[in-house]
């Protein structure tokens, strides 16, 4: 077995360690993270602003500052047009970005690969079929099930492969097999399903596939904060349980580490992140997988800071491609799954790039 | 970045080396049974005696003899093309990058064939079957051409982790493309929707003539490699150490992936999980050296892809599954079996 690549750059100069005076509290950041996560939230702050004022009608950054605090602007149509209408989509991307980037870091991190992703769960795929199969099979489906559907089909796949990896305890490599094989299986029904739908209803389930944000509405932002405000804290906390798992079974066992609970607890916060996107916004890929390598690249790989830093970057991500699929084809506008690909994948293939110089 | 620890495990079904021809001859006998009786069957079935009298004394006033020589054999002839062309791809694939979860998929030959195709409906509208098989091969080749300079640039040259990481995000961004024109144009959804499932239908003689020599090339050329793969499959540093030109081979193999996937694509479209779970289901009976692997992966993916074609036209007669949909539901069951009792 070759040396996972995180090992290999661990013991790197320059860390900045953070104590709590009182409570046995500490954390060690790579030196890099206090710089890289500053920028990244100017940016992602700066790209907020512009998002919220770019639009059919348009709006001067100074006025989406304004309206946002609630304050009279020139023109009494601001209100309604960013608190209405533009905030909660855009910050409804914004979470779903960042809670896509955790969970791609924690799934990385627990099966050491570099190819896994959120879907390796079965979230995807369970939420699909789930949904896909609901629009086939029932006589009238009714669009206000999608969510709860997704959520129980996300959910209960990620269970299913759990169970079917255990065996005498949990291992990496068959919890990635057995993902790998039920994704499949789940892919190949939805596009069966796909071909025995009217074409009307096959395509509003394809956009729902690709994943969308179009028309999200407050009370799915409010959803999603009760969500990420108690699964993100938490992850964060078991940071450091995902660099020791990091180090293999073996080692991570003779370190004392309680292996099968922290895994079980990271893989239940990864599904849990991963699922509640795909009820709010449908399955958008790729976030989950290229946010965690962009952070690794900026802040090398402990996870303490590397989670810190892959959250800002699947947030700022989303974002970028949130103004993105309102712009390219405006008025018209692209489902938010498709222009994350197109603008994280030439991003990603710049810093392989780089570090291969 | 872990090696397959399926391939790792030193017990396997068939011990002593001299076993394996036998094993694979075996295979082979069955293989051709497995063909003769996917001939039989279908929407109305067939007695296997005709079957062979079809083949062998063939008679072109005699209805059943017409149906065999012109639907079903080129049929199955296309399933077992696909099977062994998949399952082929899929080791070798697995075997250059190291990685178990690495399928012609990964390279980014499926979505530079997807998108082919797709971009060539969109702009030319309906296309014959053919047309379909082109565009796939060619989408696969120009894929598999940017994935490999895309992986290569920089110090250290095409390292499996690179090129892996390179395919994957090739994939995700045509892909990305793919589904923009999907979701904003309905005609060419309507269309491309049919073909993606994975499908034998209707599958003829034509398609095969003009896949078939493509897929043998790669066939050959693979097991004139094999050798070569089971070094590189030990590790980058000892190939080099063993004197190899490891980016020679790796090019090669690549060449011969793309003839392999690309024209099974062509055949039936974006068929999955053979080029997946063959490789492990072989590596658990024949060990680690590709010599062996190779040829048995053959055999066992066309079997496979003939088994759940088989089915798939009988479960729910008259209608029709598609292979890619049968392929799932025969393939998973069993590669969740394997990763749960073969993998530590």
């Amino acid at each position: 077995m070759s040396i996972p690549e995180s090992v290999k750059e661990f013991p790197r100069p320059g860390w900045v360690v953070l104590r709590a005076r009182r409570l046995t509290l500490s954390v060690r950041l790579d030196r890099r993270v206090p710089a890289v996560v500053l920028t990244l939230a100017l940016v992602l702050l700066a790209a907020l602003v512009l998002s919220v004022s770019y639009g059919e009608y348009k709006i001067a950054p100074l006025d989406v500052l304004r309206a946002v605090a609630g304050m009279e602007t020139s023109d009494p149509n601001h209100l309604l047009v960013v608190r209405g209408f533009r905030l909660p989509r855009i910050l409804l991307a914004l979470m779903i970005g960042a809670a896509l980037a955790a969970s791609g870091a924690i799934i990385q991190g627990i099966t050491r690969n570099d190819l896994a992703d959120p879907g390796l769960l079965g979230i995807n795929s369970g939420a699909g079929v789930l949904v896909v199969g609901y629009l086939t099979f029932a006589a009238r489906p009714n669009p206000a099930l999608f969510p709860w559907l997704a959520l129980v089909g996300a959910l209960a796949a990620a269970g299913v492969i759990y169970a079917l990896a255990w065996k005498r305890g949990s291992s990496s490599l068959r919890l990635i097999l057995i993902g790998v094989g039920l994704a499949s299986l789940g892919g190949a029904l939805i596009s069966y399903f796909l071909t025995k739908l009217t074409l009307f209803n096959a395509q509003q389930a394809y956009v729902w596939l690709t994943g969308s944000v179009y028309g999200s509405t407050w009370s799915e932002v409010r959803l999603m904060l009760l969500w990420l405000g108690v699964l993100l804290p938490l992850t964060f906390l078991l940071a450091r349980q995902l660099n020791v798992l990091n180090l293999g079974d073996d080692l991570a066992t003779s370190l004392g580490t309680r292996l099968e609970l922290h895994r079980l607890v990271l893989i239940g916060l990864s599904a849990g992140l991963a699922a509640i996107t795909v009820t709010v916004a449908g399955a958008i890929g790729f976030a989950g997988f290229v946010s965690p390598h962009i952070a690794r690249r900026l802040v090398g790989p402990s996870h303490e800071g590397l989670l810190l830093c892959t959250v800002l970057v699947g947030g700022l991500l989303l974002v970028v491609a949130d103004l993105a699929s309102r712009w390219v084809i405006a008025p018209n506008e692209l489902p938010i799954g498709v222009t994350t690909a197109i603008i994280g994948a030439p991003y990603f293939a710049y810093l392989l790039y780089k570090r291969g110089r | 970045m872990q090696a397959p620890a399926v391939s790792r495990n030193r017990t396997r079904l068939i011990g002593p080396s001299a076993l394996l021809p036998v094993g694979l001859l075996v295979a082979a006998v069955l293989l051709v049974a497995g063909l003769a009786a996917s001939m039989a069957v279908g929407a109305a079935n067939i007695h296997i005696s005709t079957v062979v009298e079809a083949i062998f004394r063939y008679d072109a006033s005699l209805f059943d003899h017409l149906i065999i020589r012109t639907v079903r054999l080129p049929r199955v002839i296309a399933g077992a093309m696909i099977g062994a062309g998949l399952a082929v791809a899929g080791a070798i694939m697995q075997g250059l990058t190291a990685n178990p979860l690495a399928s012609p998929g990964v390279l980014g030959i499926n979505a530079g064939a997807a998108f082919a195709v797709v971009l060539g409906v969109y702009l030319l509208g309906g296309l014959p079957l053919l047309g379909y098989g082109i565009l796939a091969i060619s989408g696969a080749g120009a894929a598999a051409v940017i994935v490999y300079a895309l992986g290569s640039v920089g110090r250290g040259g095409a390292t499996p982790v690179k090129l892996t990481l390179a395919g994957v995000i090739f994939a995700m961004f045509t892909s990305a493309f793919t589904t923009a024109i999907l979701v904003l144009d309905s005609n060419t959804f309507d269309q491309i929707r049919f073909w993606t499932v994975g499908s034998l239908a209707g599958r003829g003689w034509d398609i095969v003539l003009w896949m078939g020599p493509i897929v043998a090339v790669g066939l050959l050329g693979a097991m004139l490699l094999s050798r070569q793969i089971t070094t590189i499959s030990l590790g980058q540093d000892i190939a080099k150490g063993l004197g190899q030109n490891t980016a020679l081979v790796r090019a090669l193999a690549a060449v011969m992936v793309i003839l392999l996937a690309g024209g099974s694509v062509a055949i039936a479209g974006p068929v999955g999980f053979v080029g997946l779970v063959i490789p492990h289901v072989v590596r658990v009976v024949c060990g680690m050296d590709y010599r062996w692997i190779l040829p048995y992966a053959a055999v066992a993916g066309a079997m496979l892809v003939t088994l759940a074609d088989t089915l798939g036209r009988v479960v729910q007669r008259p209608q029709e599954i598609p292979v890619g949909v049968m392929l799932a539901f025969v393939g998973a069951p069993f590669f969740i079996y394997l990763a749960r009792w073969r993998v530590r």
